[in-house]
Formats: structure tokens, C-alpha cells, sequence
């Protein structure tokens, strides 16, 4: 693996639009990826292992729940430092973001807003500090775009509620230390239960054989007859709504994140293009290089204005999900132009793990693919704006 | 005992470097500024005497509102407090006055400055500092230990290493090796936090003495092309060392 020489593309100095803190809290998560991430992601990501030594230091950077006020443990910021924080992870790497964004947006957001005084004391500090590592189960193998077909149920046992059902592509599921798992009650009601690991008949697969966020942990849940404590059903918010609230958070999250990895890509590409020699002269001297040279930094730019005003919303509360959902999926395929065509400027360079150009391009089909295909987020936008939903 | 550590805003190396006003004045259009390296290494020592010999760590700065975020940098790492005394520092007698007056208003024991700061590499100040505040010296120092009011300095000189022995109160001027690279801190979530509860104290200058101006800057004369001759071919190479570089 090259030396991390990353230098963060701010083609229309919106640093200009940050606060003292945001750049703070930027750099030191640029940092730490630099010194914690740069030097081993390769390496774990061709074992297909997830890197566990990063946890304290996700911690330590305010990688877990930053937004969730001081008093649960977390760091009490704004959703612009939620989302320079997922950028900066992910320029380093797409699958240790993901173990961030579902910690934050999937786990400690949904017991922060639906949870009960009890379950934030219980749980909230202990997923800030790592402790605790978290998981989502909301798609099932035969659910994805349409979760609230779901068929992972739940009975009230008098004393305890029994679980049954089964939820695939869960990021973190095979070291996660509980689930925030939606399941139908009897009247197919959705809620939100928080099972344990070590709770009878609750077990976690390991996916194995992914092309992409190999750094990165995933697997299944699985419930047969799971005994679940009353105190562990999240009673503040029912219904599709309530997941879909915390994807809100977490698409939030990706919109920045994919800009992190699209600005790694070009940093290397823009570099090398400089560097490599063909035709004694830089290839970065010839007209076709340029022309994807400065279709990406433009690409790159539009994204970071659409994430950083969607920032804004956030911390006004306006965001809406289909502006969150526009922002998700423009900035995510984005990234992916922007990994292919760098892809290209390395000619086989790119395709070995001495760049890491192609770990981002497979990464990032995951990362069109979850927290909302990028068609049906295209769907989201059209039901916006003509009122007619297209899904069914 | 009460440490001070001398914090330069200095833009950051990889920055491209202009000059404005006819050749007098920084381009800081664009540029990133940061810890001067040589002050970050110093910071980082006096968070270990923090940290294992209880010592109070106080940061300044001699400039303007600018360079709060460096100074907000500091306190996340650590550093208790800090002041910025309001002044663009013109050269580095200025700032040595400047700092002397508050070195001895605040009685420090240990003033840590970096040799010299990268982005105008005066390496003035902390000699004068020491001078202005009848204070014990060491320069180019890799090497600090404090006990009760005795210091151990390991000093850099040519083709080795020197070391002293020397009383508080001292000032060192320090560089890479008084701690290394590996032992920099990248400030946590909790420092950032911390950081927004401590105090920033602003003082005026107290003095507009300065002693040197800048006339102009220019930069190093571009890197003309490369020739590369076959090394079987020293005759070549002599003879374009002779007739076309004429440097032999």
C-alpha cells in the first residue's frame, strides 16, 4: 500500500461555510483515518476481515451517535459534523463507515428517539464509547425494497414477547452485541425490540464470499423462538415510519460519506496523472485525462454543496426524505463514476491493492444498493414531485 | 509547575506558496493553517508532564482572530488554556517582547517554543524570550526531563547529541525528537468537546516595537528540465557540465 498523501479537493472554498468546530472535528477524523485506517484497510479488506482494533479509535474520533447529546454519552453535535465525520471515514474506507453509520444512525438513534429514559441510560453511553457494538435488522431475504412486507413477528407471551423471523445483509451482525430488529406484532403493527446477544435462540451468520465492504462485517439474524424482554420493545414510534426515520439518518450520513471516497479517488487520480509519463509527458497533460480530471472535481463539488445545504435542513429540521433521498443517491453514484473513470486514469495500476481506487468502486456497489436502491430513490423523488407513487 | 507553550499558525507544508501586494506580502487566499510542526512536537511533551507530573499547561499565540482555530486545536489536545495576544507579529523581537510580558506575569516555570516556526523560520524568538525574561536556555532541544527545579535537556549539535543540566525557570527551544512523530495527538471527540469550555484570553499588545520589515519575498527560480545522459557516456556529461551548465 502507497503512503496516505490524500489532500481534501475545496474547489469553491466551502470550508468557508463550516465552523471553527466542523473543521475541528473534520481534521481529527482526517488525521485519525490517515495514522489508523490508510496504513491496514487494505490489508483487511483482502482477508475479508473486519479490522476490531479501529473500534476505540471510531469512538475517540465521535464516529458513534455525535449527535446524541451529552448527557447519553455522545458529543451533542450538529448533523454538518455527523456527516464531515462519515465523509472522512469514508474516504478511507466505505465498509468502516458503514460499522459507523449503523452504530449511529441505526442503533443509537432509534433508541435515542423511540427508546424509553431506561434504555438510553442502559444502552447509549455504552454504544458512544464502543462498548457496545450495535446492529439494524430491517430487510429480510424476501424484503428489501418493500420492508413493510416483512414477516419477522412477535407474540405477547403474557410476561415476555417471542420472536420468530429471520433479516439478511446486516451490516455489524456478526460481532454486534445487540440488534435493533423490526418486527410485526400480532395485529402487524411494526416495532422496534432490542435483542441481546446470548438471548436463547438468537443467531448471527457471517455472509462470506462478498466482492465489496470486504473490510467490513455482515451476516444474518436469526430468531427462532426467542424470548425477548417486555423493557426491550422501543415503545415510542410504531409503524414503517420509525425504521425509515433512522434511514433518514443514515442516507444522510452515506450522502457525505460517498463524497469522501470520490474525493480519495480523485486525489489519486489527479496525482497520478501528473506523475505518469506516456508520450514523454504527463498523462495529466493530455486532453481526454482532463476532461475526466475536471468532470470529477465538478461532480464532486455539486455533491458537496447538496450534502452540505442538506446539512442545513437537518439542523433546521426540515429536511424532508426525499430531499434526503436525492442527496443519497446523487452523491453515491457520483462516487462510483468518479471510482470507475479513476479507475481507468491508473490503467492496471487501479487494479491492484497498492491504490485504492478499486476497493472504493467495489465498495461503492454496496453502497448504491443499500439504505434504499438508487432506482427506488429515484421512485421516492417522482412520488415528491408528482404525488403518484410508482412503486407497486 | 506552570508551563507555557508558544503556538505559531503557520499554513500548512503542502500549501502553495504566493505573494501579494508586489512580492511583500503571504497569499493566505485558500491555505490551510496548523500547528507550527516544530510548537506541535513541544505541546506534546508538555501534555506528558500534564499528564505524569501534574503540570498546568497555558498555549499563546501572537496574532490574530484568525488563528483561534489553531489555538482551539491546542486546547482539544489538551493544553488547559490559552492566550492570544491580538498583534500581527511583524518579526520576532515583537513577538518575544510580547511573550516575555506574559511569561513573567504569569510566573511560568517552563516556556516550550519550537525552534523556529516553518513559515518564516526567524528561530529568533525563543533565544530573546530567554534573554527578555533572565531565563535559563537550551535551543535545538530532543530531549526534556523536569525535576523539582532541575531540567535535563538533550540538545542536537552537529554530528551528535549534548546534554545539559539546568534550572527552572528555562525556556528550550524545541524540535522533532523532544517527542517523535508516532507520539503526536490527534485530538478525540472528548477534547473537542472539553476545548469549547476553556478559556481563551485576548490581550492587546503592549508594544508596537518591531526592528525589521519585510522588503519583498521571491521565490526559488523554477526547476529548469532534466537532461539524463547514458552512463557510459561521460564524455557527453563532461562536456555539458563544461559548455552548457558551466559549473566545471
Amino acid at each position: 500500500m502507497k503512503p496516505d498523501l490524500f489532500e481534501a479537493p475545496d474547489y469553491y472554498q466551502l470550508d468557508d461555510l463550516l465552523s471553527e468546530e466542523h473543521k475541528l472535528v473534520r481534521d481529527a477524523a482526517r488525521s485519525w483515518v490517515k495514522k489508523d485506517i490508510s496504513p491496514i484497510i487494505e490489508d483487511y479488506a483482502q482477508k475479508a476481515e473486519f479490522p476490531n482494533q479501529i473500534i476505540n479509535g471510531l469512538a475517540e474520533i465521535g464516529a458513534f451517535g455525535p449527535y446524541i447529546p451529552e448527557k447519553y454519552g455522545g458529543a451533542g453535535l450538529d448533523q454538518i459534523s455527523y456527516g464531515l465525520i462519515m465523509q472522512e471515514i469514508e474516504r478511507g474506507d466505505s465498509g468502516v463507515r458503514s460499522t459507523a453509520s449503523v452504530q449511529s444512525s441505526l442503533v443509537m438513534y432509534p433508541i435515542y428517539k423511540y427508546g424509553t429514559e431506561e434504555q438510553r441510560k442502559k444502552y447509549l453511553p455504552k454504544l458512544a464509547s464502543g462498548a457496545f457494538m450495535g446492529c439494524f435488522g430491517l430487510t429480510e431475504p424476501n424484503h428489501g425494497s418493500n420492508p413493510g412486507g416483512m414477516e419477522t413477528k412477535f407474540k405477547d407471551m403474557g410476561d415476555y414477547y417471542l420472536l420468530n423471523g429471520a433479516k439478511m445483509w446486516i451490516s455489524n451482525a456478526p460481532f454486534a452485541d445487540i440488534a435493533v430488529v423490526w418486527a410485526k406484532n400480532e395485529e402487524g403493527r411494526i416495532y422496534g425490540l432490542l435483542v441481546e446477544r446470548g438471548m436463547e435462540g438468537f443467531s448471527t451468520p457471517e455472509t462470506h464470499n462478498k466482492w465489496s465492504l470486504r473490510a467490513s462485517a455482515t451476516g444474518e439474524l436469526i430468531f427462532d423462538n426467542v424470548k425477548v424482554p417486555k423493557e426491550n420493545l422501543l415503545p415510542n414510534k410504531s409503524g414503517l415510519g420509525a425504521p425509515l426515520g433512522c434511514l433518514d439518518s443514515a442516507r444522510f450520513g452515506i450522502a457525505w460519506g460517498a463524497i469522501g471516497a470520490a474525493m480519495d479517488c480523485y486525489d489519486t487520480a489527479l496525482r497520478y496523472s501528473k506523475e505518469r509519463i506516456q508520450f514523454d509527458k504527463p498523462i495529466g497533460a493530455t486532453q481526454l485525462q482532463q476532461k475526466k480530471l475536471a468532470e470529477m472535481i465538478t461532480e464532486i463539488t455539486k455533491a458537496q454543496l447538496l450534502a452540505w445545504r442538506l446539512g442545513v435542513l437537518r439542523n433546521e429540521g426540515k429536511a424532508t426524505t426525499a430531499q434526503i433521498s436525492m442527496a443519497k443517491r446523487n452523491n453515491v453514484e457520483m462516487a462510483i463514476n468518479i471510482a470507475r473513470e479513476a479507475r481507468q486514469m491508473l490503467g492496471g495500476m487501479g487494479i491492484t491493492g497498492e491504490y485504492s481506487i478499486m476497493r472504493h468502486m467495489m465498495n461503492l456497489e454496496s453502497v448504491i444498493t443499500y439504505e434504499g436502491t438508487h432506482d427506488i430513490h429515484l421512485l421516492i423523488t417522482g412520488a415528491d414531485i408528482t404525488g403518484l407513487p410508482a412503486f407497486k | 509547575m506552570k508551563i507555557l507553550v508558544c503556538i505559531s499558525h503557520v499554513p500548512d507544508t503542502t500549501s502553495k506558496i504566493n505573494f501579494t501586494d508586489g512580492d511583500t506580502k503571504f497569499d493566505t487566499n485558500g491555505v490551510q493553517f496548523v500547528i507550527n510542526p516544530n510548537d506541535e512536537f513541544g505541546l506534546t511533551r508538555a501534555m506528558w508532564f500534564k499528564e505524569k507530573q501534574g503540570a498546568s499547561v497555558t498555549i499563546v499565540n501572537v496574532g490574530g482572530p484568525e488563528t483561534e482555530p489553531t489555538l482551539r486545536k491546542a486546547l482539544a489536545i489538551g493544553a488547559d488554556e490559552a492566550i492570544r495576544i491580538n498583534a500581527t507579529p511583524t518579526d520576532g523581537f515583537f513577538v518575544a517582547k510580547e511573550l516575555a510580558k506574559v511569561v513573567s506575569e504569569g510566573n511560568y516555570d517552563l516556556v516550550i517554543a519550537g525552534r523556529e516556526s516553518i513559515d518564516y523560520n526567524g528561530g529568533m524568538v525563543p533565544g530573546m524570550l530567554a534573554t527578555f525574561t533572565d531565563a535559563n536556555f537550551v535551543n535545538m532541544c530532543i530531549g526534556l526531563e523536569i525535576e523539582g527545579t532541575s531540567a535535563t535537556a538533550i540538545r542536537e549539535i552537529d554530528g551528535g547529541k549534548e546534554t545539559i543540566s539546568t534550572n527552572l525557570p528555562l525556556v528550550v527551544g524545541c524540535q522533532k525528537g523532544i517527542v517523535e512523530e508516532k507520539d503526536l495527538r490527534i485530538p478525540n471527540m472528548r477534547g473537542i468537546m472539553m476545548a469549547r469550555k476553556k478559556q481563551l484570553t485576548v490581550l492587546e499588545p503592549s508594544t508596537s516595537e518591531s526592528h525589521t520589515k519585510i522588503a519583498s519575498f521571491e521565490k526559488p527560480a523554477a526547476k529548469g528540465a532534466v537532461k539524463l545522459v547514458d552512463k557510459d557516456n561521460l564524455d557527453e556529461l563532461i562536456s555539458l557540465l563544461h559548455n552548457e551548465a558551466k559549473v566545471i
